[in-house]
């Protein structure tokens, strides 16, 4: 089984979030820069399914020269080898093209599975997978806490509103993760050092044939005119009783009489 | 040139979803402001009736498209129906709501179309016959204002934000001849909770727990029960064991929308905060006066939630008789 893995390199989501001084972008010199936690989940279940039934485990990023992080971490997970679109010309890429890019890579690639996070942390877009798959011509099943491989077909529980839904696809497929799936391992020491002799192959825009005319910050379909921070609430309202049944009094009388919410 | 707004709306076990409305609602003063019309679209299978319902809030138009293989979503049948259905009416604008089923659409159409997609907006605005649409970035430390080149524009919807407004009115009901295509994905089962159960994402209030309950829900429960209202955690909560993972509220969990989102030992990190700070009216309750949570929150009571939980329920069960 061959398994190919998207991952995104975001901000740490403990990070304080600042909007730079050009209005669209946010401030990334003080950020912390992580592997997007649902794709931490992507790599640790193309693991184990290697673990259990043999293949590569091929991680694949498009991303600014840092981004290699992200790859490395998941090699010293235990991936075997990574693929790292690096090239100024994609840089600021919205999610289709971004996509375009990921698919024109998996094209050379042998891969049955290919397995993502749902969304990336940073932009929220829960677009990027569902536009590779569309791409590669594959089917897609989204937000996946549990999934079973065999004899060609994958069996996913896709989470939705109240519940799961357990639905199947022949291979090759794309799914992609929902917390529960699995518990990501550590990468360990020996893991670490092991991962910084393991091949990346550094690709261009040029390199996967894709037209430099529909990539990047200037070919966005979706502009972003401006980066606001949320409204600030006004200043708490405490509520000052002794006892509780008199705190809870009060409060329901707020809420009922006042903002008329119960 | 594309006009025409097209509102997507879903079903389950041919039951519209409450997103439904909301889309189309918000389609119909999307579809006003630019002087246009607006076509509902409803998939399903043996759903003549799920029209009638849609009429109240005013499209000019419904399409249906009828198939027992539209029966429950699947992304590849849903994509090929839909892609039909666009390209032969070519609208400017396509609302969907950011469900499960719209997050797992949208991107697919999006790639199929050649389309831009705004996702999970809460504010749609036209200026000058331009539309701008508002999504939280991060999840919701950050809003931003995005505009879409070309047609169609896919915007989804964050559910329980955008208004539902009856408006009937002279419509016509379409039923046209569907080509469901090659599907790959096939549903084997449906596990659904057990209906009484409130789902967070599209819940009017939400009591949520963290740390502060030691692991025990039963006062926030109850609280929830009273109230009608879901139960949400706290990442640290979920990391416990303590909640599922669909009952996370937060950046690596859910964002929430609720009229009233009622805080209950969690203390405020950054990550939870972004999940929750869209809801309406924010109460927190918690022990230490100096937690973060009180920031950003509307109601604030300091206190042992222990007490204070169990007396607020009693309070609503006086309330409501």
């Amino acid at each position: 089984m061959d398994i190919v893995v998207l991952v995104k390199q975001v901000p740490d989501t403990e990070s304080l979030v600042q909007i730079a001084d050009d209005g669209v972008s946010i401030k990334t010199q003080d950020i912390k820069w992580i592997m997007n936690p649902y794709d931490e989940l992507a790599v640790e279940e193309a693991l184990q399914i290697k673990e259990a039934q043999g293949g590569t485990v091929t991680i694949l990023s498009c991303g600014p020269e840092k981004a290699i992080e992200a790859i490395r971490t998941a090699l010293a997970m235990g991936a075997d080898q990574g693929i790292h679109i690096c090239d100024p010309v994609a840089e600021g890429s919205d999610p289709l093209a971004t996509a375009k890019l990921l698919a024109a890579a998996l094209k050379d690639l042998a891969c049955d599975l290919v397995i993502a996070g749902h969304r990336a942390v940073d932009e929220d877009n829960y677009q990027v997978a569902a536009a590779v798959a569309e791409f590669m011509g594959i089917p897609q099943i989204s937000m996946v806490n549990k999934v079973e491989v065999s004899e060609g077909k994958i069996t996913c529980h896709r989470t939705v509103e109240g519940g799961t839904v357990v639905m199947e696809t022949a291979l090759p497929a794309l799914f992609t993760t929902q917390r529960g799936l699995n518990e990501p391992r550590y990468a360990s020491l020996p893991g670490i050092m092991k991962a910084k002799k393991k091949p990346v192959d550094v690709k261009t825009v040029a390199d996967l044939g894709v037209d430099a005319g529909s990539v990047g910050a200037a070919n966005r379909k979706v502009r972003i005119k401006a980066l606001n921070l949320p409204p600030e609430r006004q200043a708490v309202r405490m509520i000052e009783a002794e006892a509780a049944a008199d705190k809870a009094a009060e409060l329901l009388k707020i809420l009922h009489e006042e903002i008329k919410v119960i | 040139m594309a006009q025409g707004v097209f509102a997507i709306t879903e079903q389950r076990d041919g039951e519209l979803r409450k997103v439904s409305f909301e889309a189309v609602s918000e389609g119909r003063r999307v579809a006003d402001g630019l002087g246009t019309e607006l076509t509902a679209v409803v998939l399903g299978s043996g759903i003549d009736g799920l029209a009638e319902e849609l009429k109240k809030y005013g499209p000019d138009k419904i399409l249906v498209g009828d198939d027992p293989a539209l029966a429950d979503y699947t992304t590849d049948a849903y994509t090929n129906v839909l892609a039909d259905f666009i390209q032969s009416s070519d609208p400017a604008v396509i609302i969907t709501g950011a469900s499960a089923q719209g997050k797992d659409l949208a991107g697919r159409l999006a790639a199929r179309l050649d389309a831009g997609v705004a996702m999970d907006c809460v504010e749609v605005k036209l200026d000058n016959g331009d539309l701008t649409y508002t999504r939280p970035m991060f999840g919701g430390k950050i809003v931003a204002n995005v505009e879409i080149e070309g047609s169609p524009q896919i915007v989804a919807i964050r559910p329980n934000v955008m208004s539902i407004t009856e408006n009937p009115k002279e419509c016509s009901i379409e039923k046209p001849t569907v080509q469901v295509g090659d599907v790959k994905i096939k549903v084997i089962e449906m596990k659904m909770e057990t209906a009484d159960k409130v789902e967070l994402t599209e819940a009017d209030i939400i009591v949520s727990g963290g740390r502060g309950t030691g692991g025990d829900y039963a006062a926030i429960e109850a609280l929830a029960d009273a109230l009608g209202a879901a139960v949400g955690a706290s990442r640290s909560a979920v990391d416990e064991g303590w909640r599922p993972h669909s009952d996370q509220v937060g950046q690596t969990g859910k964002t929430v929308s609720p009229t009233l989102y009622v805080a209950c030992g969690i203390s405020g990190a950054i990550q939870h905060l972004a999940g929750m700070s869209t809801s309406k009216n924010i109460v927190a309750i918690n022990k230490d006066e100096e937690a973060p949570i009180f920031s950003k929150a509307d109601l604030g009571i300091v206190g042992d939630l222990f007490e204070l939980v169990p007396a607020i329920t009693a309070e609503v069960k006086k309330l409501k008789g």
